[in-house]
């Protein structure tokens, strides 16, 4: 397991994240590394930020602090142009006092309370600009004071990523990146590669309404682990496994990852076992992601 | 002790101005004039026609009688106050404490600077030799209170070192030293007070009519009368000429008023040979940032905003800003927030001073350095400079915190955190489901509910359309009528078929003539 050190005792945080455990190296979520999280629609998204939340509330409890870069200014659009500019009448004069005004949806930190993050205790950068998103999260990734960083970055290439992995093998902070529809899915340092999609919920027994949010989280990628699919749902401040496992759910490689060179299962699972550094190093050699049943 | 002060007048000081800034009136005499009771009078006279018998206060007529020749040009109004406020802004560089005395002076508290500039005669001489080399006609003095340096300035020195030529410097008490500047220098003690006592009543600042009556009782020095009783001189000439002279004497105390307050925090780096590289200047920054930093540490304090300023040798002036998230004295922290800024100053000819004062100083106890830093939340120091690092390069509007308002709309019910410090007043709602993501602004969507407050059935989004299969609500979250007027909000959390998860409002009731529109706010994770 290059890179990967057991967690001392004492030091280990429970994501309460059930069977998923199993899929990562030394059986522990990895902190300390960089965690890249894709999103194809406005709903995944929302999906993502759920269950990072979830995660990032855990790194939060013994009392941390969070720096959350979004992408602000007028050119942060991401292609959701306005809808309803003609129907504002009806809905009178909005916001003003509040949030600043963009056109692109934004993290809600009075949801944050729901998965157990405090939101006082996030720190909330705007950047206009992708450069400058990257420079911030590195910055923020070498900060040791911080639980964690989530960077709402679409795009990073190679060289960028590796420079966000460096950062966090010295300072142990976690990383989390939210690609919100992402141009090009090139190969990158990450740790983790993960998709999150919205799962229809179940009340409980009888009852009318929505339940808890339930998502399908798809681990694409792990360094040293092995990927699989889960389903989880949120629900009274920490995850619960379904047992019911929607394994079926198509876990495809998205658009322009399919490419890479396809190798097959044993041996995929070999390479990531042994050369796991020396791929990353060189670059050269992309693997992709094999379509692979849960359980 | 006491203290030492600079007096510098400037006899012609808006004439010199505008010979300076008009080449053609060099060399010819020439006058300002000011329009008073319908004819013009002459406000200052530059040396030429000084010379010919043209005091100001003549009207333009009767001067142009006598030297039909002579230029008029009009006078600026406030061009004086101007000028020695801008003058006085330049003596900075010599001394901190400089202040103007109108209408063609100024005065500097020069107390312990002089030994900067290598003593009291080379700090003297350069300081009247670069405003000379400027274009000024200078006068200059030094003493040890205010009124002697004034009358030395005006009616001291050899003869013939008023106007018409430059005087030497002089030491009194000290054999002359003739240099060739209009400069004098008293030692102080004893030879002040000699000194004093040999010039003529008007060198005390007092009002024409109390010199007037002197000269007429025959006192033509401030020898003749300075040891005249003082209950005396009180009655004859008021409280005025005893507190002149007092002051003269240094019985008194006299106050100037800087026209830029010294910080209380604040370090100086005069420079031998001006600086003109970056290493240079991050050289200067680092020491003065160091010792200020010292300082700060001593006294348990931190500085907030920073101000690094360069003065240039053509007399321009540089300033770099910089703020912090939180009272610090971290050298090292500070230099890293500076330097970004440092490639925008132009040195120019070079800078030859460097200051570096903090206006905003908080108390910062000094903390332990610890091994292992336990805490991770916001009162970490790490935090506070990697923010800082982040306004430094972005500006303060890209960072964010937010605390919770008591307002009903969602979109209100949140308030930027004015510190980094700064607590909730009022806990976090969790009662009411909230979207994780909010549109800054609802979106409109086309839906089929039925009537009267039933979810929708149907909606369509972005020309997608959602077939809601399980539904929460309404919530009703009412305008805030003492703000605006309209219609309320009735929310609904809604989940499609494909089991995503909006938050959709209805705004207002259902009407007879008109239908309620409905919005998309957010999406649920």
């Amino acid at each position: 397991l290059q890179g990967f050190k057991p967690p001392k005792s004492g030091d280990v945080t429970d994501f309460g994240l059930g069977p998923m455990h199993a899929a990562f190296p030394n059986g522990h979520f990895p902190t300390g590394a960089v965690h890249e999280v894709l999103s194809s629609t406005a709903e995944g998204a929302a999906a993502s930020v759920g269950f990072i939340g979830g995660l990032v509330g855990a790194l939060m409890r013994g009392g941390g602090a969070v720096l959350w870069i979004g992408a602000g200014g007028v050119s942060g659009g991401g292609g959701m142009s306005m809808g309803g500019g003609g129907g504002m009448n009806g809905a009178g004069k909005l916001g003003g006092a509040g949030m600043a005004m963009g056109g692109r949806r934004r993290v809600f930190p009075m949801a944050l309370t729901n998965f157990g993050i405090e939101p006082d205790r996030v720190v909330f950068v705007e950047l206009a600009r992708q450069k400058d998103m990257l420079w911030v999260m590195e910055e923020a990734l070498k900060c040791e004071g911080l639980a964690a960083v989530i960077g709402e970055i679409p795009e990073i290439g190679f060289t960028a990523s590796r420079r966000l992995q460096l950062a966090v093998e010295k300072s142990r902070v976690t990383g989390f990146l939210l690609r919100d529809q992402p141009r090009s899915l090139g190969v990158n340092a990450c740790v983790a590669r993960w998709r999150v999609s919205p799962l229809a919920s179940e009340p409980e027994a009888g009852l009318p309404g929505v339940g808890f949010p339930r998502w399908n989280v798809e681990l694409l990628k792990i360094r040293n682990g092995r990927p699989g699919v889960w389903a989880f749902e949120w629900a009274g401040g920490r995850f619960r496994a379904l047992e019911e496992a929607v394994g079926v759910a198509e876990v495809s490689p998205m658009a322009g990852e399919s490419r890479g060179l396809r190798v097959g299962l044993a041996l995929a699972g070999g390479l990531e076992m042994s050369g796991a550094g020396a791929r990353l190093a060189s670059g050269a050699t992309k693997l992709s992601e094999e379509k692979r049943k849960a359980g | 002790m006491m203290g030492r002060f600079v007096t510098i007048w400037f006899p012609l000081l808006t004439t010199d101005w505008f010979a300076l800034r008009r080449p053609e009136l060099r060399g010819i005499p020439f006058v300002l004039a000011v329009k008073d009771h319908g004819r013009m009078v002459i406000s200052a006279a530059d040396r030429l026609a000084l010379g010919q018998g043209i005091p100001p206060g003549m009207p333009v007529a009767d001067a142009r009688a006598l030297l039909p020749e002579l230029q008029v040009v009009d006078d600026k109004p406030g061009l004086a106050a101007r000028l020695l406020t801008a003058l006085a802004e330049w003596c900075i560089r010599f001394t901190p404490i400089a202040g103007v005395d109108p209408p063609q002076g100024l005065v500097l508290d020069v107390s312990g600077c002089t030994h900067l500039w290598g003593g009291e005669e080379t700090y003297l001489k350069e300081i009247v030799t670069r405003l000379q080399t400027a274009g000024y006609a200078v006068r200059a003095a030094m003493a040890d209170t205010v009124g002697a340096a004034w009358a030395l300035t005006r009616y001291g020195g050899p003869a013939g070192a008023g106007l018409g030529g430059g005087g030497g410097l002089t030491i009194i008490g000290s054999g002359d030293r003739g240099m060739g500047v209009g400069a004098m220098i008293i030692r102080g003690g004893a030879e002040q007070g000699a000194t004093l006592l040999k010039l003529p009543p008007e060198a005390l600042r007092l009002e024409p009519e109390v010199v007037d009556r002197l000269h007429r009782l025959g006192l033509r020095t401030i020898g003749s009368f300075a040891g005249m009783q003082r209950s005396a001189l009180r009655r004859r000439f008021g409280p005025g000429l005893l507190l002149r002279l007092d002051q003269a004497l240094g019985l008194e105390a006299e106050t100037i008023e800087p026209v830029r307050m010294p910080a209380l925090y604040q370090e100086w780096l005069p420079c031998l040979e001006p600086i003109m590289t970056a290493t240079g200047i991050e050289i200067a920054l680092q020491r003065l940032l160091e010792t200020l930093c010292n300082r700060l540490q001593k006294e348990a304090k931190g500085l907030r905003s920073a101000i690094f300023s360069c003065y240039r040798v053509d007399g321009k002036q540089q300033q770099l800003t910089i703020g912090t998230n939180r009272a610090t004295h971290n050298t090292t922290h500070l230099v890293k927030l500076f330097e970004p800024q440092i490639a925008t100053i132009e040195p120019d000819l070079g800078i030859e001073l460097f200051t570096l004062e903090a206006p905003t100083v908080e108390d910062a106890p000094a903390v332990q350095e610890t091994l292992f830093s336990g805490s991770t939340g916001l009162d970490n120091s790490h935090i506070a400079e990697l923010l800082d690092k982040i306004t430094g390069r972005f500006g303060s509007g890209s960072i964010q915190r937010w605390l919770p308002d008591e307002r009903h709309w969602p979109e209100r019910s949140i308030k930027p955190a004015t510190s980094l410090q700064e607590k909730p007043t009022t806990p976090w709602r969790t009662d009411r489901p909230r979207p994780i993501h909010l549109l800054p602004r609802p979106e409109l969507i086309e839906v089929t509910a039925p009537i009267p407050d039933y979810p929708p059935m149907l909606f369509r989004y972005k020309d997608q359309l959602h077939t809601i299969a399980k539904a929460d609500g309404p919530e009703r979250i009412e305008r805030e009528w003492w703000l605006d007027q309209g219609p309320h909000r009735d929310y609904y959390t809604v989940e499609d078929e494909a089991g995503q998860r909006y938050w959709l409002f209805r705004s207002g009731h259902y009407t007879e003539e008109q239908k309620p529109q409905w919005f998309i706010h957010g999406f649920f994770a």
